[in-house]
């Protein structure tokens, strides 16, 4: 054994131990319930002590440095701290748009001040942030977006509209893609923070066909946002806004299911349908799809594995790939689970479903969304034939 | 589009004008946000007055006997507005069961009330999770002269606004063969019927009606006692492409509204429908839905020639029509982006009905299983 690697079996000892004592057992398994884009943490005496254990361990932004509150664990710490967590069904207990996308950001982007504003707050799990990217006419061509941020001297006076935006009724903070400059499309974009609290701040919820309210359309009218918010340079944030996108789709690109029914697919077939003689799903061309669906789940994890591991030598080229695979997994496992059930699979209220069954109805048409956020199926597959394939359009 | 003679040209247009003026989906919106119920009684009445809930029935009782394919017509225009009234169910398929298995008394007595709107008469045959006759359980006893039902049915559809329900009930027999089986008309202020409504996705009236020891005379049945099996699955096909048409219609909407909004739609400084990739995927869908058209106007004129062809037009009409239905609404979402995510937007009325009517009376899976069966393989 090499010095590191008994460095590293120490530390999974360690690790052991340390989660032995402290993770709670009525957990266990549990942490799927902890997902959401906009992290409103369960509640319980349970749920508290674990988040507040592994926050002042820095173990809920393990890879983070240690003096902004992270754990400060190299890459392959990490993967045995979650190694170990996985054994004992326990996970992260930090999730959301501020530690998978906005705080690895400013670590590289922001100057020492904002990061010792902002990121230990993210560490501790007190603040939330939304992203104030899209508008209503800036989507998919998200350059083109509007909001003003004009300089008044000491602040930014910031006058818009945002659209989409996750989490924004629940968000103490907003990175925001803000028009500094009307002459440059690109190169006219700033990063700005805006503290939601801000006066001229509104938020109006919107309601998604799964019946819920995740996201908010947000106007600024006249709100004044100092000058020491701005990420980066001025007329610098497109480059920034690309790369928090980066994040953003390699958390979507490895995303799993974590609300409704969870079974694999074969095991709700079974109950649902029944099987025949032979111990099969007795409906042969549902059960062939399963097989199918079930096969393309597996090679899409090899892939994030494999993507992780070529990522040690440079970045790999089934990156681009991964948010699509993704979005198809996902989508093809909510509609079988709405075949599966039948007509229990059909219920938006009542008691005459279980909540289960409700919840898979209302993920089914929620995740319809995975395809649309974070750059769309369409523009996914614009970069994968563009960037990586050189097709390049006819001129 | 089928070449339709000058009644049937006249049949669409008026059903068109009246679903656009009278019951546009925004109609549909404002009963569900009222809350007020799973459809609008005065919308009833002006369909009824038009005669379309009359449209299977023949002339000797009060109907026009335009068939399915004035039917298909109808239901198509309503499919495209997701237009919430009982007339696929009572004035399609009550009324073909009634034509098909009913006795002349029955006809006489049932077929005029159908015809004119006066009586709502449903289907309740579902029991379980999917569709599937022979697993009927619900059993109708003989007693006395007439027989005592106990069990409970699902997914029936408009069923606490109907006035009656044809009931599939085993009278002999075990779950999972289909001989035993009986068809019988039931009221629906029976004593021992308890109704509730199903909170569907859709927000249409689906009940579930639970049936202790309801009593019938002899004359409820229809057709033969325990041989309902086979003449049933006649009438459940007419239905199934009845289905088929109110689906392409509503995905010809679907079609319509999303190609629509590519040509206004700007980003890039140019419309979406302007992207190559967009328009080959209009080009797909546009491409399927001619396919499922050709099959639902091939279904209805089988059904119509009562030859038969009709069984299998039926399958490939129900199951072409469900598959081309999901993916139709699922492409109206994605092509819409953000805006067809939010329920103030139409597209999710679209997918949650369709999610419902694709395994209506059978999905494509169970479909594509009748198919494979009925040629032997
Ligand atoms: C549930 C949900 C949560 C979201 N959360 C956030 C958030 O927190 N913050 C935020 O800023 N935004 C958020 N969004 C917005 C999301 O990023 C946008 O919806 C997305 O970028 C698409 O933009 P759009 O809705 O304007 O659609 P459009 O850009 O108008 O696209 C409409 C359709 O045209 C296609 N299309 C567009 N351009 C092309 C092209 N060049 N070639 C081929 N096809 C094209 C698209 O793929 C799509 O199918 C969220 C969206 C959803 C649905």
């Amino acid at each position: 054994m090499n010095v590191q690697d008994s460095q590293l079996s120490a530390f999974r000892a360690e690790a052991r131990e340390w989660l032995d004592k402290n993770f709670p057992k009525s957990l266990a398994h549990r942490g799927d319930e902890y997902f959401d884009i906009a992290p409103r943490y369960p509640e319980g005496e349970d749920w508290a002590a674990w988040r507040k254990a592994m926050c002042s361990k820095g173990w809920g932004t393990p890879t983070w440095p240690t003096e902004y509150g992270g754990g400060g664990l190299t890459r392959q710490q990490t993967l045995i701290l979650r190694d170990e967590l996985e054994k004992i069904g326990g996970f992260i207990p930090l999730t959301g748009i501020a530690v998978s996308m906005f705080g690895p950001t400013l670590l590289e982007y922001g100057t020492a001040e904002q990061k010792q504003r902002h990121i230990p707050p993210i560490c501790r799990g007190e603040t939330i942030w939304c992203q104030g990217y899209s508008e209503p006419g800036a989507g998919s061509d998200l350059a083109s977006l509007k909001t003003r941020a004009e300089d008044i001297g000491d602040n930014f006076l910031v006058n818009g509209q945002k659209i989409w935006t996750s989490g924004s009724m629940h968000a103490h903070w907003c990175f925001c893609l803000v028009r500094t400059d009307t002459s440059h499309k690109h190169e006219g974009i700033s990063f700005l923070l805006i503290d939601m609290k801000s006066p001229g701040v509104e938020v109006r919820p919107i309601t998604l066909i799964s019946g819920k309210q995740s996201f908010a359309e947000v106007f600024f009218t006249d709100v004044k946002v100092p000058k020491e918010n701005l990420v980066g340079g001025l007329r610098e944030g497109w480059t920034i806004a690309k790369r928090l996108m980066q994040f953003e789709r390699e958390g979507i690109g490895a995303r799993r299911m974590t609300v409704g029914e969870l079974r694999p697919l074969d095991e709700v077939a079974r109950e649902y349908i029944g099987t025949d003689a032979e111990g099969r799903i007795a409906d042969l061309d549902l059960r062939a799809r399963i097989v199918r669906h079930q096969m393309w789940e597996r090679a899409h994890r090899l892939t994030v594995a494999r993507v992780a591991d070529e990522a040690k030598t440079g970045p790999s080229e089934a990156t681009s790939v991964l948010k699509n695979a993704a979005s198809h997994a996902l989508q093809t496992r909510g509609e079988m689970l709405t075949e599966i059930m039948g007509f229990q699979g059909i219920g938006w209220d009542g008691d005459d479903y279980t909540q289960t069954e409700k919840d898979s109805m209302k993920q089914m048409l929620q995740n319809k969304a995975h395809s649309i956020y974070g750059g769309t199926y369409e523009v996914q597959a614009n970069i994968i034939s563009k960037r990586i394939l050189g097709m390049l359009d006819h001129q | 589009m089928a070449v339709l003679t000058e009644e049937q040209t006249m049949l669409r247009d008026g059903a068109q004008d009246w679903v656009t003026d009278r019951a546009p989906v925004s109609a549909f919106r404002k009963l569900r946000d009222s809350g007020a119920g799973t459809m609008d009684p005065a919308l009833w009445k002006e369909i009824a007055e038009m005669g379309w809930a009359g449209i299977v029935v023949p002339e000797e009782h009060g109907g026009s006997d335009f068939g399915l394919t004035g039917m298909g017509l109808v239901l198509e225009e309503m499919g495209k507005q997701l237009v919430a009234s009982p007339l696929f169910i009572s004035g399609l398929v009550a009324a073909t069961a009634f034509r098909q298995m009913g006795s002349a008394a029955q006809q006489g007595e049932w077929l005029p009330r159908i015809a004119d709107g006066s009586a709502i008469v449903t289907l309740a045959v579902d029991e379980g999770n999917r569709h599937d006759t022979a697993r009927t359980a619900l059993t109708a006893e003989a007693s006395g002269s007439g027989y005592v039902l106990n069990g409970t049915k699902t997914m029936v559809i408009d069923g606490m606004d109907a006035d009656a329900m044809l009931v599939l009930a085993r009278t002999s027999g075990a779950p999972g063969h289909s001989a035993g089986l009986t068809l019988l008309i039931v009221p629906t202020d029976a004593a021992g019927i308890e109704r509730h409504g199903l909170a569907t996705v859709d927000r249409r009236g689906h009940a579930k009606v639970t049936f202790s020891g309801v009593q019938v005379g002899p004359d409820a049945v229809l057709g033969e006692v325990g041989g309902a099996h086979a003449p049933l699955e006649k009438v459940l096909d007419v239905a199934r492409v009845g289905l088929a048409a109110e689906m392409l219609g509503m995905c010809q909407q679907a079609f319509d509204t999303t190609l629509a909004y590519l040509k206004t739609r700007v980003q890039f400084n140019t419309i979406l429908a302007q992207f190559q990739a967009l328009q080959h995927r209009m080009a797909d869908l546009f491409m399927e839905m001619q396919l499922v058209r050709s099959a639902v106007e091939h279904a209805v004129r089988e059904i119509d020639a009562g030859g038969d062809g009709a069984e299998e037009a039926a399958i490939l009409a129900k199951a072409m029509a469900s598959d081309f239905a999901n993916k139709m609404t699922r492409q109206m979402i994605q092509l819409h982006g953000g805006i067809g995510m939010t329920d103030q937007y139409d597209a999710g009325f679209y997918i949650k009905r369709s999610r419902l009517l694709e395994m209506t009376f059978g999905n494509a899976a169970q479909h594509c299983e009748r198919w494979a069966r009925m040629r032997g393989y």
